[in-house]
């Protein structure tokens, strides 16, 4: 047997993983990604004519239980899923609406102001808490799995690795950096929604400027605490409290000195502060006039 | 399976290894299936065992023949394979870096035996040479011809599957296609000069591709732990 030229070898390699489309409705425009179990192409459904994110499995035998997962997920913060199907080599797909928009991560580098990345931020949790409701924890949440769309829509995206509440996470399944240490030991330890709340709670800190508002850097603490007993017990209350911080209001996970809470007070009511203090000022000068 | 003509190191084997997560361990142990798993794992890893040795390590052809046999010794002798932990990382880095501490330790005694005592060298300056020489395409040696021994081995059994099985067409119609040394002929040309509409060779192309996909999955799943590492390694072998 001759060597294998790289060029050769270069396109062996591309011609073998490229997915053999044929019997589809699809066909495949370019690869747009790679998530937690396979690769997503930009394809085009010939039947309806409209463009579609196509995701193909890794490996022959791996069935499309993210497809199903999506599926039960109906919400305006989760990606739906149109069709599924076994391609002739074995690998399963899924088509799914194509998302167009930036990468949290990307949205991020964009968008300095830190309410309107806080208000992106809600919208996270609240998909993540529907899925919860229904028992799905997605056990990889990072910023290069939440796109943002042009209107300020969130999906949160790649479901590959998600786990049925109470079931463990699959080995090596999630991103250190972002994997809560309950999921990260060996032994395929059982998960529930607070490994979601540690991966909300690391998303929070990457959202925040250098300087963190001590609060918020308090919320995240709280969400990201080794413990999962520290952390908060659901997404909404992690939600909530990051709600109150945009409100001007005190939040659970920290405790403010009273000097911190004349602050808060007098940036959250600078209008009614600028007007009494107008007031005031307007009496004092007529007072000082009548007696002149 | 046809025995590897130029080495007496790669040895006969079987073209598709069934136990998957168990190869690995079995070749750890001893008997008819440890004989089997090692030859799956020689038949990868030899090659790219042999060229990192000779352009990472900068070793003659003799030395470097000499270094890659007594590191398979040793990896069947010294219970070597044992000491792999899937859960630590992949078999691939495994093996890369027990091949790189064999050659370091072979350099050891060789200056222990020349020096004639247990004279431990104050500078090392074979290392620092090492590091001046490295580059990042030297880096990769290992990684590159294992992603060549894989295709390799999967292209053989892809001539010998078809071979058996009648697909000579679907083969020629992929090796002048997909093996083009030179410029690639249209799909019409290759229908022309085999009398063939261009929907089949459309249709023998993909067919080949799809089997030497699975062919080297298979070979892949030999020498893996389990199914997350042999995902991983997959990506690191398909696509661009």
């Amino acid at each position: 047997m001759g060597f294998l030229p790289d060029r050769t070898l270069d396109h062996l390699r591309e011609v073998t993983e490229a997915p053999d489309l044929s019997g589809t409705r699809y066909e495949v425009e370019e690869e747009i990604g790679r998530g937690g179990m396979g690769i997503v192409y930009r394809a085009r459904d010939t039947q309806l004519d409209r463009a579609v994110a196509l995701k193909v499995m890794d490996s022959r035998g791996v069935t499309a239980e993210e497809a199903k997962v999506l599926a039960l997920l109906e919400h305006p913060g989760l990606v739906p899923v149109y069709d599924s199907g076994t391609l002739p080599d074995g690998r399963s797909y899924y088509a799914m609406r194509l998302v167009r928009g930036k990468r949290l991560d990307e949205f991020v580098a964009r968008e300095a102001s830190l309410p309107a990345r806080l208000r992106v931020f809600e919208k996270i949790c609240e998909a993540v808490a529907f899925a919860h409701d229904r028992g799905v924890i997605h056990c990889d949440l990072k910023p290069q799995n939440v796109m943002v769309g042009s209107f300020g829509e969130v999906f949160v995206m790649d479901w590959g690795v998600a786990c049925v509440r109470g079931s463990g996470a699959a080995p090596g399944a999630g991103t250190p950096a972002y994997m809560a240490p309950e999921q990260a030991r060996e032994g395929h330890q059982p998960v529930d929604c607070r490994a979601d709340v540690f991966a909300l709670g690391r998303i929070l800190v990457d959202l925040m400027p250098p300087e963190r508002p001590r609060p918020l850097a308090a919320i995240s603490r709280k969400a990201s605490a080794t413990d999962p007993a520290d952390r908060y017990t659901t997404v909404e209350q992690f939600a909530a409290d990051v709600t109150r911080f945009l409100d001007g209001q005190p939040v659970t996970a920290y405790r403010e000195s009273p000097l911190e809470r004349l602050g808060r007070y007098y940036r959250r009511n600078q209008l009614l502060l600028l007007l009494l203090g107008v007031y005031f000022a307007v009496k004092l000068i007529l007072f000082f006039l009548a007696r002149h | 399976m046809a025995y590897e003509p130029d080495t007496a190191m790669g040895g006969a084997h079987h073209p598709f290894p069934t136990t998957r997560s168990s190869l690995i361990q079995s070749a750890a142990g001893t008997g008819a299936p440890a004989s089997e798993a090692l030859e799956a794992i020689l038949a990868v890893y030899w090659k790219p065992a042999y060229k990192h040795v000779r352009i990472r390590w900068k070793r003659s052809n003799e030395g470097a023949k000499d270094l890659v046999q007594g590191f398979f010794t040793a990896l069947i002798e010294q219970e070597i394979l044992a000491g792999f932990d899937p859960s630590k990382g992949r078999f691939r880095t495994y093996l890369k870096a027990c091949l790189d501490h064999f050659v370091m330790k072979q350099d050891e005694s060789a200056k222990r035996f020349k020096r004639g005592g247990d004279l431990t060298p104050v500078f090392d300056f074979d290392a620092a040479e090492r590091e001046l020489a490295a580059s990042p395409s030297v880096e990769d040696v290992f990684f590159r011809e294992w992603q060549r021994e894989m295709f390799s081995l999967g292209l053989r059994d892809l001539r010998e599957y078809c071979q058996t099985n009648g697909k000579q067409l679907q083969l020629a119609v992929f090796e002048e296609y997909d093996l083009a040394e030179e410029s690639q002929p249209s799909y019409a040309e290759l229908a022309a000069r085999h009398g063939i509409p261009v929907t089949t060779v459309t249709n023998y192309l993909a067919w080949a591709r799809r089997e030497l996909r699975r062919l080297v999955m298979a070979r892949l799943s030999a020498v893996t732990s389990g199914d997350p590492e042999c995902r991983a390694e997959g990506r690191a072998l398909f696509g661009k």
